[in-house]
């Protein structure tokens, strides 16, 4: 019963013209990068987004649809970093894809483990006990060398991405593969958003009692949100230090990493798969901008450490403007944008 | 036990006590905010360092430590002023989840202006407190620790009375109980936020004085909220009683578990051995020591 319940309410899928968008937004990026692009495009834009928006995308599935707010997406980062690290150095013939998903799965492992505390608590209390993995996972990797082979720093190289025999060299192919996981990631997620457990997540987030009620697994449902969350951020994270940064080091994933990628999140649009993208796209964009603006109005005053601090004022002051003004982030705005540009060329709905 | 490390057992486990009241100077502002708005305030820490800043900076200028003392406490006001009009108003009865991500970019919004205001160079403050430790029956005691602990005690003391004695504290237990009735018998809502917001200002910039002395003032001013948090889990965080007797267990748990547990685990635990215990703790006890019963539908 609750299975018909949820397959009805579930929103209807515009198959037709959502497809033909996704294949053509597919299209161009697999062919217009790599055709008009600089190395500074790929390095500085559109690496980091791919990452981030991954990353973003994972923790969508658990604050936004599962309504599990975590504040240490940057921790199953590092898992998911140096697990695919250490399976691609110990173990010998492990095709790389290999210690992707491992990389992954142990993100998973850990997610799993410090997403225990939610079936017992909720809301900031949950918030906060996931800030223990941020702590812990930093401390451990920077304590036990064993995690970066030996480097007392903990900071090491990224070994080459072999994909067949075949090395993935320079910034066009490390996008394209890149490219390539986030895509099979996203039909994924898309997948899983539209499945029952998506409609649990949904139904958890909105109401716990309800969802028990109509025979929801609430607590099977929780630990499944916080593992594929953390899996999907743990392979963001190997994408991080091997297709972008081309090292592992822990200060790269710290609590500012977290709330990056929730500021992702909110500012792209809470429970929105599109969201992700669009709210990297504008975290990564915003200081390149930022920078070009203030070095054009200042010249040299505007140095790096004015840069970064104006850009978290800046930052600050859109999470509170998108929390308060727009909510549902920049899909909504784009929605809207596209609804008005479309206007004029369908029918009028009333018959008028 | 042998006496010698009896000793030194009492004095780690003291140490340890006075130090975690410098988290609950911390953690009371945030119960403050908690308990008459529902928010947790993330930006409580970047409210921290910028009264930290701010008075240092206008010491070095040359005024006077009062003067210095009632122009942050003004710009904490103004602060207070601000928030209250340009966050919570738009936001009144969102989820508290919004409220606290609304928190967070503050804390960035604070972080980065106070620093772009003040710079980012590194300041010593000296309140003028010797820390010379004291012996106590051989037990070696830092000044400093107690005099902060004498000032979070007055600091208490004069909430607990504020919120007991005045109308205006009143007015703020009303609104911690029932936010509707309150709204319907009268009370202004908004002016409340604006006190509760000052005051927890005013706690800031004591906590701020305190740690800056202890630490320097600096960009990590601001992560001493880290710490708070866990002390907030322990107490629960609508509880005043609790920010204190959190603060004091993790201060001693943090000592403890460095000199006993930290050689066996290769140290640096004091980064996250207070949010093992208060989660442990919660997992018992699931909304802290002090805190009422969650109302969320289960």
């Amino acid at each position: 019963m609750a299975d018909v319940a949820f397959r009805l309410a579930a929103p209807s899928r515009r198959l037709t013209s959502g497809a033909v968008a996704g294949a053509l937004v597919l299209a161009s990026a697999y062919l217009l990068p790599p055709l008009v692009g600089s190395t500074y495009l790929f390095e500085a834009i559109l690496l980091p987004f791919l990452a981030l928006s991954l990353a973003g995308l994972g923790l969508n599935l658990l604050t936004g649809y599962a309504g599990q707010l975590s504040l240490g997406s940057a921790a199953f980062m590092a898992v998911g970093a140096y697990a695919a690290f250490n399976f691609d150095l110990r173990v010998p013939g492990l095709p790389f894809v290999g210690s992707l998903i491992l990389g992954g799965l142990s993100a998973a492992a850990v997610g799993l483990a410090f997403g225990l505390p939610s079936l017992r608590l909720r809301g900031f209390y949950l918030a906060v006990s996931t800030l223990a993995a941020q702590f812990f996972v930093q401390w451990a990797l920077n304590k036990f060398d064993w995690f970066s082979n030996g480097s007392a720093s903990g900071v090491v190289r990224a070994p080459d991405i072999v994909l067949a025999g075949h090395v993935i060299d320079g910034p066009v192919e490390r996008y394209l593969f890149a490219l390539t996981v986030v895509v099979a990631a996203t039909l994924f997620a898309v997948r899983l958003a539209n499945s029952q457990t998506g409609r649990n997540f949904i139904a958890v987030r909105d109401n716990e009692t309800a969802a028990r009620i109509v025979g929801v697994p609430v607590l099977r449902t929780k630990l499944v949100a916080f593992a594929v969350s953390s899996f999907i951020i743990g392979v963001a994270g190997a994408l991080w230090s091997f297709a972008y940064l081309r090292t592992i080091e822990p200060a790269g994933f710290n609590l500012d990493r977290s709330f990056q990628i929730l500021f992702i999140v909110i500012i792209g649009g809470l429970a929105s798969i599109r969201g992700a993208f669009f709210g990297a796209a504008l975290i990564v964009v915003l200081p390149l901008a930022l920078s070009r603006l203030g070095q054009a109005a200042f010249g040299g005053a505007f140095d790096s450490g004015v840069l970064e601090l104006s850009q978290r004022v800046l930052l600050g002051a859109l999470i509170i403007a998108f929390l308060i003004a727009e909510p549902k982030g920049l899909v909504a705005l784009a929605d809207r944008a596209r609804a008005r540009a479309l206007r004029p060329f369908l029918k009028p709905p009333y018959g008028g | 036990m042998e006496l010698a490390d009896f000793q030194f057992f009492v004095e780690v486990l003291v140490g340890g006590l006075l130090s975690g009241v410098m988290y609950s100077l911390v953690a009371i502002g945030f119960v403050l905010i908690y308990k008459t708005s529902g928010v947790l305030n993330f930006a409580q820490g970047a409210l921290l360092l910028f009264a930290a800043l701010t008075f240092v900076s206008l010491v070095e200028k040359g005024l006077p430590f009062w003067a210095a003392f009632a122009l942050t406490f003004a710009a904490l006001t103004l602060i207070g002023i601000g928030v209250e009009r340009a966050v919570l108003r738009p936001l009144v009865n969102q989820p508290p989840i919004t409220l606290f991500m609304a928190t967070l970019g503050l804390s960035y919004i604070i972080e980065g202006a106070a620093q772009l205001i003040w710079g980012t160079q590194v300041h010593a403050l000296d309140l003028g407190i010797d820390d010379t430790p004291i012996d106590v029956a051989g037990v070696f005691i830092s000044t400093f620790d107690l005099v902060a602990a004498g000032v979070a005690a007055a600091m208490v003391a004069s909430l607990l009375a504020f919120f007991r004695f005045t109308r205006i504290g009143l007015a703020f237990q009303a609104v911690a109980d029932d936010q509707f009735a309150a709204v319907a018998v009268g009370l202004r809502l908004h002016r409340v936020w604006v006190v509760v917001w000052t005051a927890a200002g005013l706690v800031a910039l004591v906590a701020g004085l305190l740690w800056g002395a202890r630490l320097g003032v600096q960009f990590s001013l601001s992560l001493v909220v880290l710490k708070a948090l866990p002390v907030l889990v322990l107490g629960g965080f609508d509880s005043i009683a609790g920010a204190i007797v959190g603060g004091l267990i993790i201060g001693a748990v943090e000592k403890l578990g460095e000199v006993y547990l930290g050689p066996l685990l290769g140290g640096g635990i004091e980064s996250w051995i207070a949010y093992a215990v208060a989660l442990a703790l919660l997992l018992v006890k699931p909304s802290g020591l002090f805190g009422r019963p969650s109302t969320e539908r289960a």
